[in-house]
């Protein structure tokens, strides 16, 4: 039940899958090897509907975020693939990244929690000299395109005792058999924008703290809670910052993640405002790096 | 009787020499000056049983008399999935299920049982009635080789809900039950249920809830091991049940087998009866959201119920039962109490329940909002409430 909520661009072409090994300045680290620039795509912003994540309540009633559009102003440069366990290998062996159970080298990095991923980015980007950084789950959603997973639960009931009724439903839907073992990367296959393996068995952290969001029309008010992160995959979820490892249980229903790993965006600054002018008509305006 | 011999040599299950020869030879005491099957002159009821959490219909009040109720079960060796990683057991079952299925039959009724072990299977079985008298609970007279079938009746004198569970001597005792091999009788007064002053209480629905405590062997990598047969892991799973901590607290069989598209359903203004069954290790189960109306902890009838509990305790090695009229709609967990063993271990269950909220009964005065500043506190909210930041 995926609702495609974005405004399909006029060319969604994906530019030829050129492998360019991109020639970044790579520092030696403490091991002595060099780190070589993951590989990247970068989209062209277009408008885009976007349900924002968090608690959104009306008069102490749980209901569905309000669905905006989004404008993007600027490029949205992205990572192919998730983080590998040997790109994370390489930050545990340069003294910057705990060393977590983070799955074999061809695999996604697993078991990471949302201070590992953050740590990684901080180590990525002293050695290649840019900013990476997770991105916001407003950027995840827009990278993720047809995958995306709208997670609004049907108009209408508004008695809570029935919301959580039909919420239960919603999860328990989500009984199909996923196996939980990583899998090499490429498995999950290609969106239209060429992102691999978006809404496998990994799901993803971003940097978005969960809200609760009142909506009264007297005194909206906000709250943020920064100790629970917004992840993405199969299904929005929200987990606490510490969790490497997503267990369900107790009155949890339903498969929770299976996995927890992540992938970075890369800010390039002014160029990404600049290229957003070149290439307008193109969604995908630049493959870079080795994505095998 | 040389049929049995020969199933003795070329099956040879290992507690057999032990315990098999002197159940032969009870079987040849008992039987010369006791009343034969079928000379006792009473109607006969032949019941097919169902898988938990359901039970087989049934009169609660009855104003028949005494009957003999038939039953068949049939017992199967098979491989299990006992959570959401895949990790299997070597399970034993009554009639494919863990828990076996509920019996439920009236005070002064027989329970007339044939015991079925088909050749399918590599390992000797019985079954002990914690509602029977004598003989083991009647584990010396089931005794039964892959291929043999054997036939047992016992009055049920005392009202409650009672396990059952196999226990084929020695070793294999707690091997077999802690490998799925146990399930529970209710006998019901002729009357049906009371409170303590004897005025009757009817359940519109009954669910069975067996618990069980897996044993499960890992690697040296902690990942949970998987065998071919229950053969191959004896040894490993002795040294797991040594330790005394179970890897896995399930109902039903399985983590999650009653929640999700199984979770168990009610509707607000039900009566539910909920059979609680433990044949090895103690558990104390708790509705959160709701109460244990009235609670037969012990789980015998001629006990007037406790009232109004939060958590009851099944003592292992024992059923219990619990009465519950449902007063608000939503979603409720069935748990045992040890919430380690309830969430990291599997011991829970839901309820869905439909129907009207009851606002005296629970009420949300004021919804979560930020906490109201005062003069003094530094962190003022802007404009719109949005305090912190991104």
């Amino acid at each position: 039940m995926r609702h495609a909520l974005k405004i399909k661009p006029n060319h969604v072409t994906v530019l030829a899958a050129v492998l360019v090994a991109s020639a970044t300045a790579p520092g030696a680290g403490r091991d002595g090897t060099a780190v070589t620039a993951p590989a990247m795509i970068s989209l062209q912003p277009h408008p885009f509907y976007y349900r924002p994540a968090g608690e959104f309540t009306h008069d102490g009633k749980p209901v569905n975020a309000p669905a905006r559009l989004l404008r993007p102003a600027k490029v949205l440069t992205i990572m192919a693939h998730q983080v590998t366990g040997a790109d994370y290998q390489r930050c545990v062996l340069d003294h910057a990244c705990t060393a977590t159970s983070s799955g074999a080298e061809d695999r996604p990095a697993i078991k990471i929690n949302w201070h590992d991923a953050n740590a990684y980015a901080a180590w990525l980007s002293r050695r290649l000299g840019a900013t990476y950084r997770l991105p916001t789950d407003e950027e995840w959603a827009f990278a993720a395109g047809s995958r995306f997973r709208d997670d609004a639960l049907p108009d209408g009931a508004i008695d809570l005792a029935q919301r959580w009724l039909q919420r239960y439903e919603v999860e328990a839907d989500r009984d199909e058999v996923i196996d939980n073992e990583p899998h090499a990367i490429g498995s999950y296959g290609a969106n239209e924008y060429g992102v691999l393996d978006l809404a496998g068995n990994v799901w993803e952290w971003t940097n978005t703290c969960f809200v609760h969001q009142t909506l009264n029309a007297t005194r909206p008010t906000s709250i943020l809670n920064c100790g629970i992160r917004v992840v993405e995959g199969r299904h929005r979820a929200y987990m606490t910052d510490f969790i490497r490892d997503p267990s369900g249980g107790g009155c949890a229903v339903g498969k929770p993640p299976s996995n927890l790993g992540f992938r970075l965006v890369r800010e390039n600054g002014l160029w990404d405002w600049l290229q957003s002018i070149i290439a307008p008509e193109l969604s995908v305006i630049r493959t870079e790096g080795d994505s095998s | 009787m040389n049929k049995r011999i020969q199933h003795f040599i070329s099956t040879p299950p290992p507690c057999l020499t032990t315990v098999g020869i002197s159940a032969a030879l009870a079987a040849f005491l008992f039987a010369a000056p006791a009343l034969s099957a079928g000379e006792l002159d009473l109607p006969r009821e032949r019941v097919a049983l169902v898988a938990p959490p359901f039970v087989h219909p049934h009169e609660q009040a009855t104003k028949q008399g005494p009957k003999v109720i038939q039953f068949r079960m049939a017992v199967e060796e098979k491989r299990v999935v006992i959570d959401d990683e895949g990790t299997t057991l070597q399970a034993m079952t009554f009639n494919g299920t863990i828990p076996g299925p509920m019996m439920v039959v009236h005070e002064g009724d027989y329970v007339e049982l044939t015991l079925v072990n088909p050749s399918t299977n590599n390992l000797v079985h019985n079954i002990d009635f914690h509602a029977a008298t004598g003989a083991l609970g009647g584990g010396s007279l089931t005794l039964v080789n892959p291929g043999e079938q054997v036939v047992l009746r016992f009055k049920a004198t005392r009202t409650g809900v009672f396990i059952y569970h196999c226990a084929p001597g020695g070793g294999m005792i707690p091997w077999h039950v802690v490998s799925g091999m146990s399930g529970a009788i209710m006998v019901l007064p002729r009357g049906g249920l009371a409170d303590r002053a004897g005025n009757p209480l009817h359940y519109d629905r009954v669910y069975y809830i067996g618990e069980n405590d897996f044993y499960v062997p890992r690697d040296e990598q902690g990942k949970f091991k998987s065998y071919g047969s229950a053969g191959e892991a004896y040894a490993d799973t002795v040294e797991v049940m040594r330790k005394l901590i179970p890897t896995h607290v399930v109902f039903n069989g399985k983590v999650g087998a009653l929640t999700g598209k199984n979770a168990l359903t009610a509707k607000v203004g039900e009566t539910v009866l909920i059979v609680h069954s433990e044949a090895n290790r103690d558990s104390r189960p708790h509705l959160i959201g709701g109460h244990g109306d009235y609670v037969w902890e012990t789980g015998k009838f001629s006990n007037p119920p406790e009232t109004d509990l939060e958590t009851w305790f099944i003592r292992g090695g024992s059923a219990g039962a619990a009465l519950y009229t449902f007063r608000q709609p939503g979603i409720y967990a069935y748990l045992t109490h040890n919430l380690i063993e309830a969430v990291e271990l599997g011991a829970t269950a839901h309820f869905k329940v439909e129907g009207a909220w009851n606002d005296d009964l629970m009420t949300q005065v004021k919804p979560p909002e930020p906490i109201p500043s005062d003069t003094r506190d530094t962190l003022q909210p802007s404009a719109n409430g949005v305090i912190g930041h991104y």
